[in-house]
């Protein structure tokens, strides 16, 4: 086990390394940011340069990857465009985007599994098939489409919750971006559950715990759901890196100011040391939650065994 | 949204293939246990995996309802002047957000174009990029996939970082950085990109599936009887390897054009002159509340599109999964 | 169908309006300790005077500084703030006294130093100070902020403090408007704590206006509280203002109708066709002064042909105007028949239908001029335009389709929106432009100079197209060495209409400051630069 996770972490080395390298080239490609800093018109040369020098835009790519990087191992992120330090945005950016995402998460948990698990042990009934459909549908319609249309439908024409979430961003201000934002996974965990239960219904060892005359609900949840879970773990577990990273649109739909803001904001402004930063961050995570999956593997199904 | 449709897929098609890159290869057993084409399978008359697949899938609505909609689909992108006769760039701004009347049965959007004619036209562009990408993320992600998986060892190793390395990047946020200085106003750009971060996806299928079959009797009888490298992956691994590939695909294609919608929304989509349900939709989404139609048309024949795809993916993997049957 | 979703909206803004009248007292008293809540925007660069070049942060600063003029509100005149006097006999020296009794919110004293100190630190190149230009009139300016290389002095030699309330201004050349500039931001005085820890400060301005920097999250909420011992009388009416930043206008308006916000200065284009409905007179839509053209680029030589001021003339007319200002604008914007403001005055400068016919919609016209000049350079233009800000691409298209429409050719006109603000002014310096591409301006002080010499003059900072033109230089410089106002203005005048027949940008229209606000306020004003003028505000 402590050789396997030992090994694992060995190899997060070279794909951090590559994450960050090829992030940093793809900001790079956006060009030169320093026009944008002076309103509607050119920055004076002697500025420029000196803005280009601060910002150490005026070396080769290459040169100032690997600053970037040996700053950042010493804690240090570098600086925005508007003065404040990135690890500042960082403090004030993750722990509204980590409450977003624990509950797109939760969400994920309870109503998907549910309804998978209800779905999978009624299988080809009504219920299957509007759940199913429902899913579908879900899947198909994008994710600011679905967010436009309830910020709208709940926020603004029945009152129910506020439109935007305030800069505090407080658990019960977040539970429809959450939900927004989970929608698409949520489907995704309700038909994998669906499926792996359906599955698993027919084995052997289900058979034989319903043949020892165990009672369904003990079945159901002892037995079945605990074996039924890994795809289903997998899939969370990876998705928590693309919650993060990927709620550029819901925060921008309900005015979060949690990492996708930050992130939307520095590409827009074509801030290299934000957007590097945060994707390093992202990266990192995304990692680590794929390490802590492939771990929980050997937690639910004891024929895994890390060598 | 749809930056995180890669990993589903993988699990559902081979049953935690996605992340089980490191555990060996007894966790694709769902594959292992399909009747090969030896003949295998428990019937007298010796019938292969597709043989089977279509006999299910011919019986299946969903296959069938799903399939015409995309005929459909692909009907009206090629010949979309079949069921308009409108121009979706002309445009009179004095309609603007009008709602349907006769000739115009979807009304107008907030520049005064034709919602309906700007909706059929729309579908070229869609299928365009949900076609065309996939087959791109196909080929690059099959074959390295398979060269991972076929050769292991340091090959395996490094590929599979790259891999790692491509899939650690948000897809959306990949999407704004590299579409926002693109000055094409063509389709390539977001179809080069959607490759450029969604071959790692396919990549991880592919490699599970070639190590699974790798290990099948006939292959390792034809190594020993010296076949080439390259006749055992074409002759002997391809072919089935291939079905979890084609299902992963089917479902990516519905969520490729979705994502196309999605970076329209964010400004980096694709650019007029050309006509998409993405641009209508988020030229459209600010004026929900004044001209809805204007939104819900395209939308709605986006998520169409996007089911039909989801749908026919779903139908060949119940199809091709003899566990489900 | 449309007509019955009016009718909901009308009902949930009637139900809206009597809930929080219950909870408001009404009345134009106000409550003078009651804190507003008003949209903002998360500024660029550091809140430094000299370093913001932008509305949002400018809001800021509008409210935590006064300079040494101040233009008026509602006028835009520019009006003594803290200047005694400004005298000078040549054009080229000022004297200029400071008001006694003002003070920093900190309790230092606001002397001639605190300006001198200042511009210098705002024109030193070590700074990386935006605005540093605007002090490139003052001598010893080349010193400081030297084109290349280091700079070779600290301080404008140009400056001169005389006495504890007064200094001097030596200038390079002739500039009767001087004084009138000083309103501009970057000009505000600066106290000891801004050079002393200038980290704090950026954390926490300090100034010497009717607001006091309670508390600052950058990226999401400003806190501004009245300061109590604010010398001036333009004294803050309401307890003060928390800016919250939005992402998106829509988002801000969204919420001003849920009740979460009092004010927003920036309508969305989307939302104009409902602001009646749902705020009825809550709702103010008056002249900015902002105009926005197409600029073309001359260095390309399909540009810069004999034919192609034809050309540009045929595409102003194959704009209609006036339809587009109706329906995408919902009339928040007013047909340019100039290239300046109304602001500005008929006595300013200001001069409708200037442009004449050429700003008309003539599409036959047009096309016939089009041809004239040898046609459209490759059958084709596109309009650049950046898509992150603002509605452009929704005006971008109509422009186009309009043009497609005058032209019979659906191809004609195509937009190009470039996905980000800085990509876009890459493009611009580095001479990329093929076509036509955006080109907004908003002032920075209400003079006739300002609308013309930075877009115009051969190199001036804001001359995207590089348009030169010896006989337009010629009378700007001349403007700038009268002495008498009215022949000042007279000068520019001609110089705009050497603009005008090389059709040097194609001006489309005068741009409205619009704001809409909650039942709570009253009171609620834009100034000329469309900003609200927060301390009149009255919150009930």
């Amino acid at each position: 086990m402590g050789r396997y996770v030992v090994r694992r972490l060995l190899q997060m080395i070279p794909v951090f390394i590559g994450a960050t390298l090829l992030i940093f080239l793809m900001v790079n490609v956006m060009g030169d940011p320093i026009a944008g800093l002076c309103g509607e018109r050119q920055c004076d040369p002697a500025t420029a340069a000196r803005l280009e020098q601060e910002f150490g835009l005026d070396k080769p790519v290459w040169q100032q990857y690997l600053t970037y990087m040996g700053n950042v191992f010493t804690g240090d992120f570098g600086t925005a465009f508007n003065g404040q330090e990135v690890t500042e945005l960082m403090a004030t950016a993750f722990p509204v985007t980590i409450r977003l995402t624990l509950i797109a998460i939760l969400f994920e948990i309870v109503i998907g599994v549910t309804l998978g698990v209800v779905t999978g042990l009624r299988r080809g009934r009504p219920v299957d098939t509007g759940v199913l459909l429902l899913t579908l549908v879900v899947i198909s319609v994008p994710t600011f489409v679905t967010g436009l249309l309830l910020q709208l439908l709940l926020g603004v024409k029945w009152g129910w919750i506020r439109p935007s979430v305030s800069s505090d961003a407080p658990f019960d201000e977040l539970i429809l971006p959450g939900l927004v934002l989970a929608s698409v996974s949520l489907a995704y965990v309700t038909r994998l559950t669906r499926t792996s239960i359906a599955e698993n219904r027919r084995s052997d060892y289900v058979r034989t715990a319903v043949a020892k005359g165990l009672p369904r609900r003990r079945v159901v949840v002892r037995h079945l759901l605990r074996n039924s879970l890994i795809p289903v773990v997998t899939f969370i577990g990876a998705d928590i890196g693309f919650l993060m990273g990927g709620a550029i649109v819901t925060e921008r739909i309900f005015n979060i100011h949690g990492v996708g803001y930050q992130l939307y904001q520095g590409i827009l402004r074509q801030n290299t040391q934000t957007v590097v930063g945060f994707v390093t961050v992202l990266v990192l995570v995304f990692l680590v939650a794929n390490l802590v999956v492939d771990l929980l593997y050997a937690v639910l199904d004891p024929r895994i065994r890390y060598v | 949204m749809s930056d995180r449709h890669e990993e589903p897929e993988a699990v559902i098609a081979g049953t935690s293939m996605g992340g089980a890159m490191d555990l060996g290869v007894d966790e694709a057993e769902t594959l292992e246990k399909r009747p090969g084409p030896d003949g295998a399978g428990p019937e007298d008359r010796p019938r292969s995996l597709w043989s089977d697949a279509w006999r299910d899938l011919r019986r299946n609505p969903v296959f069938i309802v799903s399939a015409l909609v995309i005929l459909f689909l692909v009907f009206i992108s090629l010949w979309p002047s079949a069921i308009t006769s409108g121009s979706p760039l002309k445009c009179d701004l004095s309609k603007a957000q009008e709602g349907s009347q006769p000739g115009h049965p979807f009304g107008f959007d907030g520049q005064g174009c034709d919602v309906y004619t700007r909706t059929v036209y729309g579908a070229r562009t869609s299928v365009a990029v949900g076609v065309l990408a996939t087959l791109g993320v196909a080929v690059l992600g099959s074959v390295l996939g398979a060269l991972a998986g076929f050769f292991g060892g340091i090959s395996d190793s490094v590929l599979s970082r790259i891999t790692d390395v491509f899939f650690a990047i948000p897809v959306v946020l990949g999407g704004l950085v590299l579409l926002s200085v693109i000055t094409s106003n063509t389709v390539w750009p977001v179809i080069g990109f959607i490759v450029l971060l969604g071959w790692p996806q396919i990549s991880r299928i592919a490699r599970g599936a070639v190590i699974t079959a790798k290990q099948n009797d006939y292959v390792q009888a034809a190594r020993a009887l010296g076949a080439s490298n390259s006749r055992l992956l074409l002759r002997h691994i391809a072919p089935n390897a291939v079905a979890p590939v084609i299902v992963v695909a089917t479902i990516a294609l519905g969520t490729y054009i979705a994502l196309e919608a999605t970076l329209s929304y964010l400004g980096v989509g694709l650019k007029p002159p050309s006509v998409s349900w993405g641009i209508d939709i988020s030229a459209a989404s600010p004026y929900i509340r004044n001209a809805p139609h204007a939104l819900l048309w395209p939308a709605g024949a986006l998520a169409i599109t996007v089911l039909a795809f989801i749908m026919l993916g779903d139908a060949v993997r119940d199809a091709l999964d003899p566990k489900l049957r | 169908m449309r007509t019955s979703t009016h009718a909901r909206w009308a009902v949930c803004a009637m139900a809206f309006a009597l809930a929080t009248a219950g909870c408001g007292g009404g009345g134009d008293s106000g409550d003078s300790e009651a804190v507003l809540s008003a949209s903002w925007g998360d500024p660029q660069n550091p809140l430094e005077p000299a370093n913001t070049n932008e509305v949002q942060g400018g809001k800021v600063l509008d409210m935590i500084f006064r300079g040494l003029k101040r233009y008026d509100p509602e006028t835009g005149e520019a009006q003594d703030m803290l200047a005694e006097k400004i005298e000078t006999s040549d054009s080229q020296n000022f004297t200029i006294t400071v008001k006694d009794g003002w003070t920093f919110s900190n309790g230092e004293k606001v002397t001639a130093q605190s300006f001198v100190d200042a511009w210098n630190y705002g024109a030193s190149l070590r700074n990386n100070q935006r605005n540093a230009y605007f002090f490139g009139y003052i001598e010893g300016y080349d010193q400081v902020h030297p084109e290349e290389g280091e700079q070779t002095a600290d301080t404008m030699s140009g400056l001169k403090v005389t006495g504890d309330r007064t200094f001097t201004v030596k200038l390079t050349q002739k500039f009767s408007t001087f004084p009138d500039t000083l309103g501009y931001n970057a000009f505000a005085p600066l106290p000891r704590a801004f050079f002393d820890d200038h980290d704090a400060w950026v954390n926490k301005p300090v100034g010497n206006g009717p607001y006091l920097v309670d508390a600052y999250t950058r990226g999401s909420q400003m806190s501004l509280r009245t300061w109590d011992d604010y010398p001036g009388d333009d004294r803050a009416q309401n307890g003060g203002v928390d800016l919250k930043v939005y992402t998106d206008n829509n988002t801000a308006y969204t919420d001003l109708l849920a009740g979460n916000l009092d004010l927003v200065d920036d309508v969305p284009a989307a939302q104009l066709r409902n602001v009646k409905n749902d705020l009825g007179d809550r709702y103010l839509n008056t002249p900015a002064g902002i105009i926005q053209t197409l600029a073309f680029p001359f260095y390309d030589d399909a540009w810069n042909t004999a034919g192609a001021t034809k050309v540009r003339q045929g595409l102003s007319m194959a704009i209609d105007r006036e339809q587009i200002t109706d329906t995408i604008f919902q009339k928040t914007r007013t047909p340019a028949t100039d290239w300046t403001s109304p602001v500005l005055g008929e006595d300013g400068g200001f001069q409708a239908g200037l442009c004449g016919e050429f700003c008309e919609f003539k599409p036959d016209e047009a096309k016939k001029l089009i041809e004239e000049g040898g046609g459209l350079p490759g059958g084709r233009v596109t309009i650049t335009f950046n898509a992150d800000t603002g509605s452009h691409s929704e005006w971008v298209n109509a422009v186009c389709n309009s043009i497609n429409n005058a032209l019979d050719d659906e191809r004609a006109c195509t937009a190009n929106p470039v996905g980000t603000f800085a990509d876009f002014r890459n493009q611009i310096t580095d001479r990329k432009m093929t076509g036509p591409f955006r080109a907004g301006w908003q002032m920075d002080y209400p003079l006739i100079q300002n609308f013309l010499q930075p877009l115009y003059y051969t190199n001036a900072s804001s001359n995207d197209g590089k348009w030169s033109n010896q006989e337009f230089d010629d009378l700007v410089d001349r403007a700038n060495q009268e002495t008498d106002t009215a022949k000042a203005v007279d000068l520019f005048q001609q110089a705009e209409e050497v603009v005008r027949d090389n059709m040097a940008a194609i001006p489309l229209w005068y741009q409205n400051g619009s704001a809409g606000w909650s039942e709570r306020l009253s009171d609620v004003k834009l100034n000329p630069f469309s900003v609200p003028v927060y301390e009149q505000i009255k919150v009930s």
